[in-house]
């Protein structure tokens, strides 16, 4: 199937740096508002007090977090609103030693899949641990969300800065 | 259910770039001349077109795909785009399929391109919108750590250690030398090498990681009798699935591919599979990371879960095994052209049926294959299944 | 029970603002850097023939979009400079909608030797009123000013 294979002209980067190849270059600007939602506009404002929030769904009973207004696997809208615990165990975890433009990160960052305790098994967010050693980190780890002080929060995410272990 | 039976009856492709001076179009363009001068078909032979093109924010061009179906054979002509991510190329056959096995079309020319390179300073930017953008972006993630996330759960389920995941893409970069379409196929590649590589977000290796990679390739497919007129061999499309799991990733059980098994049901379902490790003779299943690779298997149901990684080891999936997996060497070892690279290993299977794999042919007169993506937000399971 | 819960606090109706962080480096394409090193460096603007169909395509491409026959180096020839206006507007708002600081004439125009039309500044003496038809040519930038792209065309320039 040799024949079937086109000779594609592959590039060098010189050749862009030495202007071998001519060029285009545009910078969209691709600027967003997007509007939080009722359920992540509750979980942000529950966040800014310092809170966790989830949501049931009255037909499987599941406690869903993050919080949504409708349950995708029954496909009827949710219920209450059901205050978790800032506790929780890691179900996966990785050491990352680079940015998304692959530069180098003088420290690597630890993130981590959190299930919260409160919330269905299994339902976990995406965040930071922090004051752990890499060495001891593993799945199953129980760890604790450590907040920002009252007055710094923004009523975002990073409301919490790390997940640490319970120790 | 009754359809009209559809084969598959020429491909061509581009050679696989880091970076091409081809514009999209251009590439389209020579993946198609390519497919069909393989089957000594015109353009105006062609009834209607699909196009396969993921994310428009690579190429940067708005609606991309319509944008560069000139070079796709699509002047003119009924159009389709599909876009599921990575699971594209796959899902573009099984678009394909359903264009001509409807009875609306005798012919299909199926199409998939991507060119990455055009998005600075790196293309993940482009994916960094997978994340939540409320509570998951302002962490400052990347791609790579829900790879990572991933592989790691499977890992640990599985008790698996990096020696015995980095096989793979040891075995998939060598078979890709053989390729003459290959970006990163290596002879000589060691375990050693994927073990000694720059760890990026650990247990991810850059050895693990298929390159950014520019590339198309082509499908013409054909109704039954149309088919028989233009080859002595056609390859039939025998059953075709696709699948979507939650877009919370968070709530998934990462250490196995549920969207793969459902969609495999169905394509085995349609091909009267029932005993997939017996009755396919071939697998092309995707492995844009060398962990993927043994997910996937174990999601089509080829080995059991977590008994991946010790068929690999015993060298079940080499070429001359008893089931080769990736015989074309893959996105590892070919290149990852996100929405092409999946329409790569279906064109595989056509070669590999019809014996002109040429030093990839794997032996024994194979009759059946299975070739799988994935992708979208990590969430799209994409089966076919050839058989001639 | 309805699936809209009714806010408790303003605040907790949120907007949440981000963006996609990636510029795009285009290159012209093997047709394109062909097309345009020749304008920079020899100042003609070029087009391709299709043979089978007779369509000219300009800008020049690696292929006819319609028999999808390649369009070899044999094909390729000189169009223009000069040509017909077949359409123009005149643009009064910036990409974001702001106010031009001057608006411009966008003419569409057909070269000689061209099946499709090609889209530039148009250039307008005071007084004059575009209309279709009307004969033009390209005016291109000094030799030295020119870097190979559509730019080195400085605009339409009415005859």
């Amino acid at each position: 199937m040799d024949q079937w294979v086109y000779p594609t002209t592959g590039l060098h980067e010189k050749d862009f740096e030495t202007g071998r190849v001519l060029v285009e270059t545009w910078k969209s600007k691709a600027e967003y508002a997007w509007d939080a939602g009722i359920a992540m506009g509750r979980f942000l404002e529950e966040l800014r007090r310092g809170r966790l929030v989830g949501r049931r769904c009255n037909s499987c009973h599941r406690v869903l977090f993050p919080p949504r207004m409708f349950c995708e696997q029954c496909f009827r809208p949710t219920g209450d609103w059901v205050p978790l615990a800032e506790t929780g165990t890691v179900i996966t975890y990785s050491l990352v030693h680079v940015r998304w433009d692959m530069v180098r990160l003088d420290q690597p960052l630890v993130p981590a899949v959190v299930a919260i305790d409160g919330a269905s098994a299994g339902m976990g967010i995406l965040h930071l641990l922090g004051e752990a050693n890499p060495e001891s980190v593993k799945i199953g780890l129980r760890v604790q969300a450590v907040w920002k002080k009252p007055e710094e929060r923004e009523g975002a995410i990073t409301d919490i800065r790390y997940f640490k272990p319970i120790s | 259910m009754t359809m009209r039976r559809v084969a598959i009856v020429g491909a061509g492709m581009t050679k696989f770039v880091r970076r091409a001076q081809e514009t999209g179009r251009e590439l389209a363009w020579e993946a198609a001349s390519k497919a069909l001068e393989s089957c000594e078909m015109t353009i105006d032979q062609i009834e209607a077109v699909v196009l396969g093109t993921a994310p428009d924010a690579f190429d940067g061009v708005h609606m991309k795909s319509e944008w560069l179906a000139d070079g796709a054979g699509g002047w003119g002509k009924p159009c389709l785009r599909g876009y599921v991510g990575g699971g594209t190329g796959v899902f573009s056959a099984a678009q394909g399929w359903y264009h001509v096995a409807s009875g609306l079309f005798d012919t299909c020319l199926v199409v998939c391109e991507e060119k990455m390179s055009p998005a600075q300073p790196h293309p993940q930017g482009a994916f960094l919108t997978i994340f939540d953008n409320i509570i998951e972006r302002p962490l400052g993630p990347n791609l790579l750590w829900i790879f990572a996330l991933e592989m790691n759960a499977y890992m640990q389920r599985y008790g698996l250690r990096k020696e015995d995941i980095a096989q793979v893409a040891v075995k998939n970069k060598r078979n890709a030398a053989d390729h003459p379409a290959s970006l990163l196929g290596d002879r000589n590649i060691t375990l050693q090498d994927i073990l000694d590589s720059e760890v990026m977000a650990w247990p991810v290796q850059r050895l693990d990681v298929s390159p950014v990679t520019d590339g198309s390739v082509a499908l013409v497919l054909a109704a039954d009798n149309v088919a028989r007129r233009v080859t002595p061999q056609p390859v039939w499309i025998e059953g075709v699935g696709w699948n979507l799991d939650t877009a919370y990733w968070t709530d998934r059980d990462l250490s196995y591919p549920t969207y793969v098994e459902e969609a495999a049901r169905m394509a085995y379902r349609m091909a009267g599979i029932t005993e997939p490790r017996q009755q396919l003779h071939i697998a092309e299943p995707y492995d844009p990371f060398d962990y993927k690779e043994l997910h996937h298997l174990e999601g089509l149901m080829l080995f059991p879960k977590g008994k991946a990684p010790d068929a690999t080891a015993l060298g079940i999936t080499q070429r001359n095994g008893d089931l080769p997996v990736c015989p074309s060497g893959g996105l590892l070892g070919v290149g990852n052209p996100i929405a092409a690279a999946g329409l790569m290993k279906v064109a595989e299977l056509f070669w590999q049926l019809r014996g002109e794999a040429g030093a990839r042919q794997v032996p024994g007169n194979p009759r059946r294959g299975v070739a799988q993506a994935w992708g979208d937000l990590m969430q799209v399971g994409t089966v076919v299944v050839l058989g001639k | 029970m309805g699936s809209a819960d009714t806010l408790e606090h303003p605040t907790e109706a949120r907007t949440w603002k981000g963006n996609i962080p990636v510029w795009h480096r285009y290159t012209a394409g093997i047709a394109g850097e062909r097309f345009l090193r020749t304008l920079k460096d020899q100042g003609k603007i070029l087009g391709a023939r299709c043979q089978s169909c007779g369509v000219v395509y300009v800008p020049p491409r690696m292929y006819c979009e319609r028999c999808l026959k390649p369009l070899p180096d044999g094909e390729w020839k000189e169009v223009g400079p000069r040509g017909e206006l077949v359409s123009f507007t005149r643009i009064f708002l910036d990409l974001d909608g702001e106010p031009l600081q001057s608006p411009r004439w966008v003419g569409l125009v057909r070269l000689e030797g061209a099946s499709g039309v090609l889209i530039h500044y148009l250039h307008l003496p005071e007084g004059i009123a575009p209309r279709p038809g009307m004969p033009v040519e390209a005016v291109l930038k000094p030799a030295l000013e020119r870097r190979g792209s559509i730019l080195d065309i400085e605009h339409w320039k009415v005859l």
